[in-house]
């Protein structure tokens, strides 16, 4: 059983429903939410506009709500992908150091599981914007690199930032894969003289494969929602060019429906992956 | 206590290690206010998304279709959206939509603060996952004993109240705790609307100061200990809850 800490995505047992009387409900909300949930935000969205619309009735002078929010549409998805492409990368850098880091909280070696293990808590327990605020303020703007100056640019640390929190819950994550295959995998190897590192690498960790996918899966999508922070330390994406927009354009009215369709975009991208990490978890049977 | 003062002062004259807030009495209230107020965000959305948790898992058992699909569009929504954006829409949409109110001297003040929205939109949040926690807690206390309260004439609130949620709420703790852990580490959010806590007051003395380094350290390892205390009183919980014999 894999010991996940990510609190989002709880495997279903079968659906056991504390009922009225009798009948059993089940709340697979496969079938009926995604439809549903999506008709929710479109109703949100156009009834706000229509609230917008009404309440700019004074100044007819202008376009109307729906033409001028059509006209932002692609500064705000640009700033959109500005988030995806930073979450691709700090998930990217996450990943491949909190490797190393589950590798040495799995060490046989005392001293570097001990530190591993320190580093790790403190990253999971420090805050997300904290840590970014270290990287950001902390990182000099300039390294030299084999006698070159190289700029380190605003967005290349955040991406840093964000990627230490990753790191820590990756290492979680591939220590909790590990034990949960069990022993008699590694005595097995054993016996047929593999050494540590084989075993490693050509039995445990295909088989952690599987199930660490889906709570890596699941990191992922709360990196990806944590990329809006990094609007907070001066870098631009999603929001601050809603903001700006917003600004910009200078209509009070604008004001939900803007934002309301930043949230879109982002639940649009994140929630098929928690509906695909739910499937996941259910095919591979991993918290049965 | 002047010693302890001084020996700060000398460790900023001498080495330039500047804990401004260890002798200067205006940073130290600004400081202790920012924790204060950390605090008071953190316990305020501790309960207020424990009652929307316990309250949302019961109406999700509800035999009315539509408060179902409702509740679900709820958790969905705030689950897969950043809660960024949620405090944004929030503070600044929905906020400037409700009208101003006269306060004590009379002047126009928004009928929610800032620290009322961050308050309000942390614990939608957190309570969107609190709701699913404790679903998943009351799916597995088992069948029979619900039907057992049954057969002794209990209804379906009583039951929820006196059996099933006792149970679920010792299953669904471990799950809980790692919640409100990160309940905590997301009222760092109330940064970006000017709520005074931690980080923003850390913030105010490194512009001034120009301590960044040292803010920051101390930063961390406040909130390390305060997630610590968090934890700590959790396993207390946790344990003080155990019922001998029912090992889940």
């Amino acid at each position: 059983m894999i010991r996940s800490d990510l609190p989002v995505l709880l495997a279903r047992p079968p659906a056991l429903v504390v009922g009225r009387t009798g009948e059993e409900r089940s709340f697979d909300c496969r079938g009926i939410l995604r439809p549903r949930t999506l008709a929710l935000l479109a109703t949100a969205l156009v009834v706000s506009m229509i609230a917008a619309e009404a309440q700019s009735q004074g100044a007819a002078s202008r376009p109307g709500i729906l033409a001028t929010l059509w006209l932002w549409t692609p500064v705000v998805f640009g700033g959109f992908l500005f988030n995806l492409l930073t979450s691709v990368l700090s998930m990217a850098l996450g990943t491949a150091a909190g490797l190393l880091l589950g590798l040495a909280l799995i060490s046989l070696v005392r001293p570097v599981s001990r530190s591993a293990w320190y580093v790790t808590q403190f990253f999971r327990n420090a805050p997300w914007l904290v840590l970014l605020f270290y990287c950001m303020l902390l990182l000099p703007f300039e390294v030299l690199l084999f006698g070159q100056t190289v700029s380190l640019p605003a967005w290349l640390k955040a991406s840093v930032g964000l990627a230490l929190p990753v790191m820590a819950n990756v290492a979680e994550i591939v220590r909790g894969g590990v034990q949960s295959i069990p022993d008699t995998q590694w005595q097995a190897a054993d016996s047929l003289a593999f050494t540590r590192l084989q075993t490693i690498r050509m039995i445990i960790l295909p088989q952690c494969l599987k199930r660490m996918t889906p709570p890596w899966m699941n990191l992922y999508a709360i990196l990806t929602m944590a990329t809006t922070l990094i609007s907070i330390v001066g870098v631009q994406e999603g929001l601050t060019l809603t903001r700006a927009a917003l600004v910009a354009d200078g209509r009070v009215e604008l004001f939900v429906p803007m934002y309301l369709m930043l949230l879109m975009f982002f639940f649009l991208y994140c929630y098929p992956i928690a509906r695909w990490t739910i499937a996941l978890e259910r095919r591979f049977n991993v918290k049965a | 206590m002047a010693g302890f003062e001084d020996f700060f002062r000398w460790l900023n004259d001498h080495y330039g290690i500047n804990f401004s807030f260890f002798y200067d009495s205006f940073d130290r209230d600004r400081l202790l206010l920012g924790i204060w107020t950390t605090v008071e965000l953190s316990c305020l959305c501790l309960v207020l998304s424990l009652a929307i948790g316990v309250v949302g898992a019961w109406l999700q058992g509800s035999r009315f279709t539509l408060l179902r699909r409702v509740m679900q569009g709820y958790i969905q929504f705030f689950r897969n959206t950043p809660p960024l954006v949620q405090l944004t829409f929030f503070y600044f949409a929905v906020g400037g939509l409700l009208p101003r109110v006269a306060d004590a001297s009379g002047q126009a003040v928004p009928l929610v603060s800032s620290f009322g929205w961050a308050a309000l939109s942390f614990s939608f949040f957190a309570g969107a996952f609190n709701v699913e926690i404790f679903r998943a807690g009351i799916e597995a206390v088992p069948r029979t004993t619900i039907e057992a309260a049954e057969s002794l004439g209990y209804g379906r609130l009583k039951a929820y109240v006196y059996i099933v949620l006792p149970l679920a709420f010792r299953i669904s703790l471990p799950a809980l705790n790692n919640n409100l852990v990160n309940l905590v580490k997301t009222t760092t959010l109330a940064y970006a609307i000017g709520v005074p806590e931690l980080l923003y007051a850390a913030a105010q003395i490194w512009s001034e100061q120009f301590n960044v380094w040292e803010m920051m350290n101390v930063l961390l390892v406040t909130y390390v200990a305060l997630v610590g205390v968090l934890v700590w009183g959790m396993a207390r919980c946790e344990r003080a809850l155990r019922i001998p014999g029912y090992d889940t």
